[in-house]
């Protein structure tokens, strides 16, 4: 089994899209939208949801008034500030260390189980899909990350399919890094603007970071060439390879805006057939 | 006065507002809080004569000759960043939160803690000839956790001054802690399914946090805004700007240039804003 994760550094550079067009073209696979803190896909692929189920990333403190003898012992240990001044706990802030449980002297404070959020298994037209809803402010989105990738891994598992396409989310921090771990390629989407380009040159340090093999996709490559060049010659340096460049497209927009696939309604476009052999290049490079 | 500027969804235009209001107002500081891919930068032209503040964690060091393998730490450790190898405590840095929980259980005193650099603040505190008071939140690549260094950030607010803060995206702690001690919070979408989407997960944590708010439609385009519209009717939410789709805007961004300073009716337009930020304000102060 085979396992890709579609990343971009920079958000709102296409990678959704991306990844749902590429569904539509795989064959055999689950897909699993990463991107827990937006998630996105569901919009496009329309999920029949089969199972629900409530995740649990992490813990959450939860203070007995009664019992508290407001010795301030917790507000003096808490180094995320979620002890209140009135000695209440604050659980936005709280990031579930239990070292006010474990400090106070009277039990007054004890450790459960915080909602993280939801996880589903879902069936779309064209695969499986794993997805997840973070709860409003939640800690630990890593966590719910890590849940989903396994889940979808697991399923493909189950039902002998070979391959795993990962939504990932922006930026390079706890979830993106959840979503790589153990993936066969990164894919990275990156837009041609300066934004874009400093946004890549942190992610594929990341990416050296942690030696994953890669490959860059230059979407809407045409609201800017000279950028776009700016970026393959970056790429060049770093001996990644620009697979594709896509050109920008307000078919895009108004499909998304439909809730539809460019690939299937515009199978005869130019821009469909870029994408479809880009595909098969990426399962060519896959294998 | 704080104002931050966020988004559910990446890529909505956050560093296209920040900028272009911090260029259109006296008296400003920016702080860019996207710390994982900070690039307010690129439109203000900040010179951080390679100077910068680290932004330390502290992590435990287990000192192996006290300790005796009692595993109290490691059980009690919630994000598994110590685990026991053979007879030795091992610490993985990336995923400590710094609790010192470890430090606390340990019945011998086997564990103390030593500064890790986890990321940086770069700042030039007099910029072009707005004299904007520039500064930058930045996360040392491979590193998992980004709110310590927006917190460190925000310990430079400087109270004498408009702070704008341009905030990572998401609904989760970097961008709750990006907003939670602000003003007034602008959220800026774009009229797609996912702007919607993404800006109705925006609005539940905002209400959650009790931060008063308004929405900015980006690529703003006739007849398809009513989807943002509508949503915003209902929910009784106010839209301060809209910044229409086009061709030039878009350019002037992927140049890096803000486009306030091409297109100068903006920069009324910007003002306007402001003062609309400051109407909300008084008006949620004098309810409350």
């Amino acid at each position: 089994m085979k396992k890709i994760t579609v990343i971009s550094g920079k958000g709102g550079t296409g990678k959704t899209t991306l990844s749902a067009n590429f569904s539509a073209l795989a064959k055999n696979h689950v897909i699993a939208d990463c991107d827990v803190d937006a998630p996105n896909m569901h919009l496009l692929l329309e999920p029949h949801v089969e199972k629900e189920r409530n995740f649990s990333g992490g813990k959450i403190a939860v203070r007995d008034a009664e019992k508290c003898t407001d010795c301030g012992l917790c507000y003096e240990k808490c180094r995320f500030n979620a002890v209140n001044e009135d000695f209440s706990i604050n659980p936005v802030k709280c990031e579930g260390c239990s070292v006010c449980a474990e400090v106070c002297p009277v039990d007054a404070i004890h450790m459960e189980a915080a909602l993280t959020g939801q996880l589903y298994e879902s069936q779309t037209k064209y695969a499986p899909m794993i997805h997840a809803r973070l709860k409003a402010g939640a800690e630990n989105s890593g966590k719910l990350v890590s849940e989903v990738r396994d889940k979808a891994e697991e399923r493909a598992e189950k039902e002998g399919k070979d391959l795993v396409i990962v939504d990932g989310s922006p930026g390079i921090g706890c979830p993106v890094i959840a979503s790589l771990n153990g993936v066969d390629m990164a894919l990275i989407v990156t837009e041609p603007s300066k934004s874009g380009l400093s946004d890549l040159k942190r992610v594929v340090e990341m990416i050296e970071h942690f030696d994953l093999q890669s490959k860059v996709i230059i979407n809407k490559y045409d609201l800017n060439e000279k950028m776009a060049d700016k970026i393959e010659e970056f790429c060049n340096k770093h001996d990644l390879e620009v697979m594709a460049r896509i050109p920008f497209s307000p078919v895009f927009v108004d499909l998304l805006r439909e809730g539809k696939i460019l690939v299937e309604e515009k199978k005869d476009s130019d821009i469909a057939k870029t994408i479809a052999s880009l595909w098969n290049e990426i399962i060519d490079a896959l294998n | 006065m704080n104002i931050t500027v966020l988004s559910g969804k990446g890529g909505t235009g956050k560093t296209t507002v920040s900028t272009n209001l911090a260029l259109s107002l006296e008296n400003v500081q920016l702080m860019d809080a996207d710390v994982e891919e900070p690039d307010s930068y690129i439109f203000i032209e900040p010179d951080f004569k390679n100077d910068y503040i680290p932004v330390n964690r502290k992590i435990p060091v287990v000192d192996q000759e006290t300790c005796t393998g009692c595993r109290k730490c490691v059980d009690f450790c919630e994000y598994n960043a110590l685990a026991m190898m053979l007879d030795e405590v091992m610490v993985f840095p990336e995923i400590c939160h710094s609790c010192g929980g470890c430090e606390i259980v340990c019945p011998v005193n086997a564990i103390t803690e030593k500064d890790r650099e986890l990321g940086k603040l770069k700042y030039d505190k007099n910029v072009g000839d707005r004299n904007i008071e520039f500064w930058q939140g930045e996360m040392n690549i491979g590193e998992e956790s980004s709110t310590p260094v927006i917190e460190a950030l925000k310990e430079h607010i400087n109270d004498k001054k408009t702070t704008i803060i341009d905030a990572p995206p998401g609904t989760t702690c970097p961008t709750i802690e990006a907003t939670v001690d602000s003003d007034f919070a602008l959220l800026v979408t774009e009229p797609t399914p996912f702007g919607l989407n993404d800006l109705e997960m925006s609005v539940e944590v905002m209400r959650e946090v009790g931060i008063p708010f308004g929405v900015i439609i980006n690529r703003s385009e006739e007849g398809e805004d009513d989807l943002i519209e509508e949503f915003c009717e209902k929910e009784d939410i106010n839209i301060m700007m809209k910044i229409p789709f086009e061709r030039k805007i878009a350019e002037l961004y992927s140049d890096g240039i803000p486009f306030v300073r091409e297109l100068k009716e903006w920069e009324e337009k910007f003002k306007e804003l402001f003062l609309a930020i400051e109407g909300e304000i008084n008006e949620e102060n004098n309810s409350n």
